[in-house]
């Protein structure tokens, strides 16, 4: 191995950084990928006072569910176009190859596509919530649980992403291979805002949630990269 | 043609060699006991009618493709084991060109050479302007044509210090003039010291080429 050949090759930081620059930079190029799972998002939550009852109290119960499943459909919703543009053009090749781990470079991608799908949500959600009558005692405990949460159901969609990228037609097949693993996030989420709602305190969920984050945070992006080099070969 | 081609890779001599590969697709064989060799200042054009398994050789070569029989010896030893340091010293463009269509060529290249090699936007302005593209350097991709796509994708070599450059075919959407002038380039790759994998169909004009008749 020749050592100008090593000297000129970029950082690992930098690929990584090179790699967010670029999605949040296609984000902001191709606006309707970024508000589409928002506006889901907004629509599924404002629906459910139409279809169920606009009556306040009864809204109060539902509303941390509402807000969860509506949050984690358009979780959903938003995964389908993580890897498939740069599996269609060829990037995802380049990026296979680059000298890099490859689980920095997944790892940037499913970074830049929380901030463009999962962060909107978090953000709207107290606002939401207000209009479905979440208890005023909850609104941090959702937010915060959120907060949390999102990322960690992004990091799960990867993986099912990135082994039906090479399928052709997937229709529910990711929705099958994500929400088993998603349910748990989803039970944690809810039952922080029931049980705070009661006095409990918010501590134990959220450390619990935090330690979901840690560990798809680090393992995730090696499963999603595993999956990648399968999809692709 | 860029600073990338003016210097020459004297440190340590390229070598790849490829024993007895064997691959089955589909129930399929597509090639087997399969050898040949490339060495620094070679370029080893690929042919064999469609199917025959370039494109898969490639992929092979490339370490994208695992599922063949064989041994792959870089540098003298087992390609399998320094696949990250080989990827540091490949660049490749696939039959999928690698360019995103909303980015401008601009951005794809800062990204490209993110990936590999770091470069100033100076260097990468001066690489599109040589593959001809002075003026669309912030168009969007889809704006551009096939063939400006592929110019795209091949001035990532003008900024790339790697030294085995894999091609797939990447003389189909190219006019005449872009013809003449990547025979060129790869032929500056190789006197220079580097080493070309090609696949097309093509007649290449190229001095010392060596073939290999995939059946």
């Amino acid at each position: 191995m020749s050592d100008s050949v090593v000297g000129s090759q970029s950082s690992t930081l930098a690929a990584f950084l090179a790699t967010l620059r670029r999605d949040l930079l296609i984000a902001f190029k191709k606006k309707h990928d970024m508000v589409n799972p928002f506006m889901f998002f907004l629509i599924v939550a404002t629906l459910f006072p139409i279809g169920i009852s606009p009556e306040p109290e009864r809204l109060a119960e539902i509303a941390a569910g509402v807000l969860w499943i509506a949050a984690l459909l358009a979780s959903l919703l938003a995964m389908d176009n993580l890897y498939r543009a740069d599996y269609e053009d060829g990037s995802l090749e380049q990026m296979l190859l680059s000298p890099h781990p490859l689980f920095f470079l997944v790892l940037a991608k499913n970074i830049s596509h929380w901030l463009v799908s999962g962060l909107p949500v978090v953000l709207a959600s107290p606002l939401i919530a207000y209009m479905l009558n979440l208890p005023s005692g909850s609104y941090q405990a959702l937010f915060l649980t959120l907060l949390l949460g999102t990322p960690v159901l992004s990091l799960l969609g990867s993986i099912g992403v990135a082994l039906t990228v090479g399928l052709g037609s997937r229709g529910l097949i990711l929705a099958v291979i994500t929400l088993p693993m998603s349910v748990p996030v989803l039970i944690a989420g809810t039952m922080a805002v029931e049980q705070t709602q009661n006095g409990a305190s918010l501590a134990g969920y959220l450390a619990v949630l935090g330690a979901m984050l840690l560990a798809t945070l680090s393992l995730a992006p090696l499963a999603s990269a595993a999956a990648l080099r399968i999809s692709i070969n | 043609m860029s600073q990338a081609q003016s210097s020459s890779f004297a440190v340590a001599d390229f070598s790849l060699q490829a024993r007895g590969l064997f691959c089955e697709r589909d129930d399929r064989v597509l090639f087997r006991d399969l050898s040949f060799g490339l060495k620094g200042g070679e370029v080893l054009q690929v042919r064999g009618s469609n199917g025959s398994g370039k494109t898969t050789l490639l992929r092979i070569v490339c370490g994208i493709n695992d599922n063949f029989d064989g041994e792959l010896i870089w540098q003298g030893k087992e390609l399998t084991n320094q696949y990250e340091d080989f990827r540091s010293d490949l660049a490749y463009i696939g039959h999928r060109v690698g360019i995103n269509k909303v980015l401008s060529p601009l951005e794809n290249l800062r990204f490209a050479c993110g990936l590999q090699t770091p470069v100033g936007d100076e260097a990468i302005l001066r690489a599109l302007a040589l593959m001809g593209l002075r003026g669309f350097e912030e168009s969007q991709c889809f704006t551009l044509s096939a063939g400006q796509q592929q110019r795209v994708s091949l001035a990532r070599l003008l900024l790339s210090t790697a030294r085995l450059w894999v091609l797939d075919e990447p003389f189909t959407t190219l006019d005449i003039q872009g013809v003449a002038q990547l025979e060129t380039l790869l032929q500056r790759h190789a006197s220079a010291g580097g080493a070309v994998l090609v696949t097309t169909h093509h007649a290449l004009s190229i001095d010392g080429l060596k073939v290999l008749e995939l059946v």
